[in-house]
C-alpha cells in the first residue's frame, strides 16, 4: 500500500465549513435528498459560531410591534453605509424571522418575553430590540441546535438505511487544501485528515463554502485558529472573485487585560444593557463621536441616553450604542490621546450602572469569563476593554438569490462570513447569526438545485490531485531535505519535477506510518531545519505583524504601500515553509500549510484598502478621512491569476426604487451623489 | 520568568513526559505556554483548542492530574516553584500528544433521540415561560468539552462499560429534553435508565465538579431523572396496574408510554460503526453509491471509449492515430 494513499468519496453537495453557515446549508442540502458531506477543521460543534454572544437580528416584532423587515433593511443599509448588496440585505431582513422560528422546531430554547414568545434585545444601530437571543450564549445555542438538527437526520438515516451517515455524515477534524476543477466546473475537493495525515478526495458536483473568516492575520483578533481564510484563498484559486475585501470590523469592545485573552470579545450587550464607556477621566466620551450621519438617532445628554433604557420610544439612544466601526474609532482616539486605561485600553463599566443580581442574570457568560480570565468581577468594577479585529465584511462575491460564486468556476457557493456584500462596509452585531442562517439555507438549496441541472459529473483530473499532494506535501519535504543536509535537498528538488503530473507517489515524502519515529527525533530535526526551511509560527507572527501594524484599524498610503512590499517578502518565505515531525496530528504542518491562504487573502485586503482612497465603514484611511459617494458606486473585486491577486472596480448594484422610497430624501443625500440623487427625484 | 513543565508526548503505541523549561508571563493560562512550546521548542506538538475563552471545549487536559481546561486555568493558581504537569484525558485513546480521539462521544450523541417537535404547532406559534426553558437552558450551556465524561469513574479507566453507558453529557440531554416544555416525547427518563446506563452512576458528583460552566450535572439532571424513573417503576398504582392490565392495555392506560416502539438504540441489534479501527473508513465503496468500487476513471464513462477518446497510437501504424 502506497504512503499517499487517497481515500475517495463520492457525495452531490460537498459542504465546507461547519459553523452555522455550513450546517445550516447542508441540513437544506439533505433535505433536497442530496448527499451531503460537511467537512469542518475542528471537532464537530466547535465551530467559531459558538463565540457569537449577542444574538441573531430578526424583525420579529415581538419586544416591539413596530419592528418589521423594511425597518431592519433600512438599519442594515444604514450600518454598512450604503455600500451593501441591496438585495442580500432585503432577503435576510424579509427571511431571517422565518429561520430564527424554525430553529426552535429543531429544540433551540431562546429566552422569552412574558407571553412567552422569543425575548429580543437591543443591538448597536438596530432601531427596535431585535436580536433573539439566550443569555449571552447565542452562538453556542445556535450551533448545539444546527448540529442536534443534523443528528436528528441521521437518525432518520439509520431507520430507514441502517446506516447513520448514509445521507450526510460529517468529516470531523479534516481540512481542505484545494479545490478540483473539471474545465470551469467544480468538480470536488481535496484535502487531509488532520489526525492521521491522511489524504482524501471528495468527489462532488457541487461546493458551498463556509469557512469563515480571516481573522488570524491579525496580532490581536477574536477569531481563534480556523480563521485563516481557506474558503477565500479556494475560491480565488478556483477562479471565483472576492469583493469589499479592505472592510475588516474591529469589534470596539475586546478584553486587552491580560495579555493571554487579549482580543476576546466583551460582547455589545453589555452596552446595550446599560453599559458606559468611560476614559481615565472618568468622562463618557462617546457623546463627542456622534458623527452627523447619525446625530438625529442618538442622544445629546446622558440623562436622555439614561432614560432610553426604560423608554426607547420617547427618548433617542446612547451613543455607546453606535455603529461598531464608530466605537472602535473612538476607543482608538481616546487611547491615542493619552485618555486611555492602564492596559491601554478605556473602561467599559456595567457595574455602577445595574444592580449585581441583574448582571449575572442578563451576562452570565460575561460574569464568568471575566472571573474565571481575568480574576475581574464585573458586578464590582469597570472592565478594560480596546478593539479587535472581529469580522471581514468582504468575502466570495457571490448572487445574492443563490448563493453562487461569480467569475469563471460554476457549482461554488458560497454563504456566511466567507461571502461578500450583505454587511457592506460595516456588519451591525446580531446581523452575522441571521445571515448564516438565511443564505446558509439558500446557498444549501440552490446548490442542490445546480446539481439536478447537470447532465455529467464533473471529473476531477489526476494531475490536479497530484500537484495538490506535491503542495500538501511540500512542507513536510522541505523541513526533512534542510534536516539531512544538501545531498537530499538536491534528490528532492529532481523528484519534486518528476511527480508533476504523472504520480501521486512521492518517494522522498515522508509517510503517515513513520510519525511517531520522526516526533522523537524532532526536536534535534527543527533546530537543524530552521537553518534552511521557515518555521510556520514565525511566519505567522511576522504576518501578523505587518498586518496588525500597516492594515489595521486606521491607515496611510504609505503604511499600505509598505504592507505590500513586507507581503510579497513573506510569500517568498511561506514558499519555504518547513515542519517537521511528521503527518500524524501535526500543528505545524497543519499551520505551514494555511499560511499561503492567509498571505493571498492579506494581500487583497492590502491591496484593496490602498485603491480606496476614502473612509468608510471597517476602511479608515487617515489621508482620505471622509465618506465620497462616488466611492460608494464602486465595488473592489479582487480575482487571482497566475498566482497573482488582480484588482478591478465594478459597480455596486442600484437598489430598486420601492426600498429607496424607505429613506428619506435628506437620509439619502448623505450617502448619494448628486446625480444619482437627482435619478431618484425623477422617479 | 522560566517554569518547568512535563508534557505527555507519545501516540497509541506509546509515550512518556517530557521535560521542558519555558518563558511564563504575567496573566497567562496553561494554554498559552503550550502554544510557546509549539512556536519555540515543539512545533509539532498537537493540542486541540479554538476559542481560547473557554467557550468551545475544545483544550480539555489534565493538568497536575486534574482535569482542566486549559484556556481556563491560569498559570498565577500554582506557586512560583510548582511543577505542572499537563498529560491528555485519561478516559479517551490517545491520537497523539495531547489530543484524543473522542469519538465515544458523538456515538453516544447519534444514539440519543432527538428533540421531538410538537406536533401541529406551527413555527413561530411557539409559546414557553422563561421559567419553563430556564431549566433546560442550564443543561443547553453544556460547552461539550467531555471533562465529565473524562471523570467519570464508570467509564474511566474501564473501557468495558463504554458500551452501556453514555455519561453525564448525555444525560443533561435526556434532561434537557425531559424538561424541555414543548419536547413531544415523554419517555425520557425511562430512556435514560434502559438506554444510556442511568443506573451505573452512584452520584459521586465527580462530573459536577470538573463542569467548567458549572452546570450542577449531578443534582439538578442526574438525581432528578433517578428520582422521577424510580417513582414510576414503584409508584404503587402503577405496581398494581402493572399486575392487572396486560401489556398493550397498559400502554394506551399509561399515556406516559408510547404505543409505537421508539427507534432508541436498545431495540437495536448493536451495531459496529462503518470505520476502521483507526476511525476511518477501510474502503470507500462501503459508502458510495454505486454497487463495486469506485472506477478510477469516473463514475460516467463505460468502456469500451468511442475510438475518438482514446490516445492511443499504434507503434507500427501511426497513420491510424
Amino acid at each position: 500500500m502506497s504512503d499517499n494513499k487517497i481515500e475517495r468519496h463520492l457525495y452531490d453537495v460537498v459542504v465546507i465549513g461547519a459553523g452555522g453557515a455550513g450546517l445550516r446549508a447542508a441540513i437544506e442540502a439533505r433535505l433536497a435528498g442530496k448527499r451531503t458531506a460537511i467537512i469542518s477543521k475542528s471537532l464537530f460543534g466547535k465551530a467559531h459560531t459558538v463565540m457569537a454572544e449577542g444574538g441573531a437580528a430578526a424583525a420579529m416584532g415581538n419586544a416591539n410591534s413596530r419592528d418589521n423587515w423594511m425597518v431592519h433593511f433600512r438599519d442594515t443599509m444604514r450600518g454598512g453605509k450604503f455600500l451593501n448588496n441591496f438585495r442580500m440585505a432585503e432577503l435576510h431582513a424579509k427571511e431571517a424571522p422565518e429561520r430564527i422560528w424554525e430553529l426552535e422546531t429543531y429544540g433551540a430554547l431562546f429566552d422569552r418575553t412574558k407571553d412567552g414568545k422569543i425575548s429580543q434585545r437591543n443591538f448597536g444601530g438596530h432601531e427596535y430590540p431585535r436580536l433573539a437571543h439566550v443569555g449571552d450564549r447565542t452562538g453556542l445555542e445556535l450551533i448545539r441546535t444546527l448540529q442536534q438538527k443534523i443528528v436528528s437526520l441521521q437518525q432518520e438515516d439509520f431507520a430507514a438505511t441502517g446506516s447513520y451517515d448514509s445521507r450526510i455524515r460529517v468529516f470531523q477534524e479534516t481540512t481542505i487544501t484545494e479545490l478540483m476543477l473539471d474545465g470551469d466546473r467544480v468538480a470536488g475537493a481535496f484535502g487531509y485528515y488532520r489526525e492521521t495525515g491522511e489524504f482524501l478526495l471528495f468527489e462532488a458536483p457541487a461546493v458551498v463554502l463556509a469557512t469563515g473568516g480571516v481573522g488570524r492575520s491579525y496580532k490581536v483578533t477574536s477569531n481563534s485558529w480556523e480563521y485563516t481564510g481557506d474558503g477565500h484563498a479556494l475560491a480565488l484559486r478556483a477562479g471565483a472573485t472576492l469583493i469589499n475585501m479592505e472592510f475588516l470590523q474591529f469589534h470596539p469592545t475586546g478584553m486587552v487585560w491580560p495579555p493571554s485573552v487579549k482580543g476576546i470579545l466583551v460582547t455589545e450587550s453589555v452596552r446595550g444593557d446599560g453599559g458606559v464607556l468611560r476614559n481615565s477621566d472618568n468622562k463618557r466620551f462617546m457623546f463627542d463621536y456622534v458623527p452627523d450621519v447619525f446625530r438625529k438617532q442618538y442622544a445629546e445628554t446622558e440623562e436622555e441616553a439614561d432614560r432610553w433604557y426604560a423608554d426607547p420610544d420617547n427618548n433617542r439612544r446612547p451613543p455607546e450604542l453606535l455603529p461598531r466601526d464608530e466605537v472602535a474609532r473612538a476607543i482608538n482616539s481616546e487611547v491615542k490621546a493619552g485618555r486611555g486605561s492602564p492596559a491601554g485600553g478605556v473602561f467599559l463599566d456595567v457595574s455602577t450602572r445595574l444592580p449585581a443580581e441583574q448582571i449575572i442574570r442578563r451576562l452570565p457568560s460575561m460574569h464568568h469569563q471575566f472571573k474565571e480570565l481575568a480574576d475581574v468581577d464585573i458586578t464590582k468594577e469597570p472592565m478594560e476593554v480596546g478593539p479587535t479585529c472581529h469580522y471581514v465584511m468582504g468575502g466570495v462575491e457571490v448572487d445574492p438569490d443563490t448563493g453562487a460564486a461569480f467569475g469563471r468556476v460554476q457549482g461554488l457557493f458560497a454563504a456566511g462570513e466567507v461571502s461578500g456584500g450583505m454587511h457592506g462596509s460595516n456588519r451591525l452585531g446580531g446581523n452575522s447569526l441571521s445571515d448564516l442562517l438565511v443564505f446558509g439555507k439558500r446557498a444549501g438549496e440552490h446548490a442542490s438545485a445546480y446539481v439536478d441541472t447537470l447532465q455529467v459529473r464533473p471529473r476531477p483530473a489526476k494531475v490536479d490531485v497530484a500537484a495538490a499532494v506535491e503542495v500538501a506535501l511540500a512542507p513536510l519535504v522541505r523541513a526533512a531535505a534542510s534536516s539531512t543536509g544538501s545531498s537530499a535537498d538536491s534528490s528532492t528538488g529532481s523528484s519534486a519535477d518528476s511527480s508533476t503530473g504523472s504520480s501521486a507517489d512521492s518517494s522522498a515524502a515522508p509517510s503517515a506510518d513513520s510519525s511517531a519515529g520522526s516526533s522523537t527525533a524532532s526536536s534535534a530535526a527543527s533546530s537543524a531545519g530552521s537553518l534552511i526551511a521557515e518555521n510556520p509560527y514565525t511566519l505567522q507572527q511576522d504576518l501578523q505583524a505587518v498586518m496588525g501594524d500597516l492594515v489595521g484599524i486606521i491607515r496611510r498610503e504609505g503604511e499600505l504601500t509598505d504592507a505590500l512590499k513586507r507581503l510579497h517578502e513573506l510569500r517568498a518565505r511561506v514558499a519555504n515553509v518547513g515542519a517537521t515531525g511528521g503527518r500524524r496530528y501535526n500543528p505545524g504542518w497543519h499551520l505551514a500549510l494555511d499560511l499561503r491562504n492567509m498571505l493571498v487573502v492579506s494581500e487583497c485586503t492590502a491591496r484593496a484598502a490602498l485603491e480606496r482612497e476614502e473612509s468608510r465603514g471597517g476602511h479608515t484611511r487617515e489621508d482620505f478621512p471622509a465618506m465620497n459617494p462616488t466611492w460608494r458606486r464602486i465595488n473592489l473585486v479582487c480575482s487571482l491569476s497566475f498566482g497573482e491577486v488582480h484588482l478591478e472596480h465594478k459597480p455596486v448594484p442600484a437598489m430598486r426604487a420601492e426600498l429607496l422610497a424607505l429613506f428619506e430624501r435628506s437620509e439619502l443625500s448623505k450617502y448619494l451623489t448628486d446625480e444619482e440623487l437627482a435619478e431618484v427625484e425623477e422617479q | 520568568m522560566k517554569r518547568h513543565f512535563r508534557v505527555w508526548r507519545g501516540d497509541a503505541s506509546g509515550g512518556d513526559l517530557r521535560d521542558f523549561d519555558v518563558e511564563v508571563n504575567e496573566g497567562e493560562v496553561v494554554l498559552d505556554i503550550i502554544h510557546r512550546l509549539q512556536a519555540t521548542q515543539a512545533p509539532d506538538l498537537a493540542c486541540r483548542w479554538n476559542c481560547k475563552a473557554g467557550k468551545c471545549g475544545s483544550c480539555s487536559m489534565e493538568i497536575n492530574g486534574k482535569p482542566r481546561l486549559g484556556c481556563m486555568t491560569r498559570m498565577s493558581t500554582f506557586t512560583d516553584d510548582e511543577t505542572i504537569t499537563v498529560t491528555p484525558i485519561r478516559t479517551f485513546p490517545v491520537i497523539r500528544d495531547l489530543v484524543t480521539d473522542v469519538s465515544f462521544n458523538y456515538e453516544k450523541a447519534r444514539e440519543t433521540p432527538a428533540f421531538a417537535p410538537p406536533p401541529g404547532v406551527a413555527p413561530g406559534e411557539y409559546r414557553m415561560q422563561q421559567v419553563d426553558v430556564e431549566r433546560s437552558q442550564e443543561f443547553r450551556k453544556c460547552i461539550e468539552c467531555f471533562l465529565c465524561q473524562n471523570t467519570c469513574h464508570v467509564i474511566r479507566d474501564h473501557d468495558e462499560n463504554k458500551p452501556a453507558f453514555s455519561g453525564p453529557r448525555y444525560f443533561i440531554r435526556a434532561a434537557e429534553l425531559d424538561m424541555h416544555p414543548l419536547d413531544d416525547r415523554s419517555d425520557r427518563k425511562e430512556y435514560a435508565q434502559a438506554s444510556q446506563g442511568l443506573g451505573y452512576c452512584n452520584i459521586t458528583k465527580c462530573c459536577t465538579e470538573v463542569c467548567p460552566e458549572h452546570i450542577k450535572i449531578t443534582d439538578n439532571a442526574i438525581i432528578p431523572m433517578k428520582e422521577r424513573v424510580v417513582d414510576r417503576r414503584y409508584d404503587p398504582i402503577v405496581w398494581l396496574g402493572r399486575k392487572i392490565f396486560r401489556r398493550d392495555q397498559l400502554e394506551s392506560a399509561d399515556g406516559a408510554v408510547p404505543t409505537v416502539n421508539p427507534p432508541m438504540s436498545s431495540a437495536r441489534l448493536p451495531e459496529g460503526p462503518p470505520v476502521g479501527p483507526d476511525g476511518h473508513m477501510e474502503i470507500a465503496e462501503l459508502s458510495a453509491p454505486t454497487q463495486g468500487g469506485l472506477s478510477p476513471f469516473g463514475e460516467d464513462l463505460s468502456f469500451p471509449l468511442p475510438p475518438e477518446y482514446v490516445s492511443y497510437h499504434h507503434p507500427e501504424r501511426p497513420s491510424e492515430a
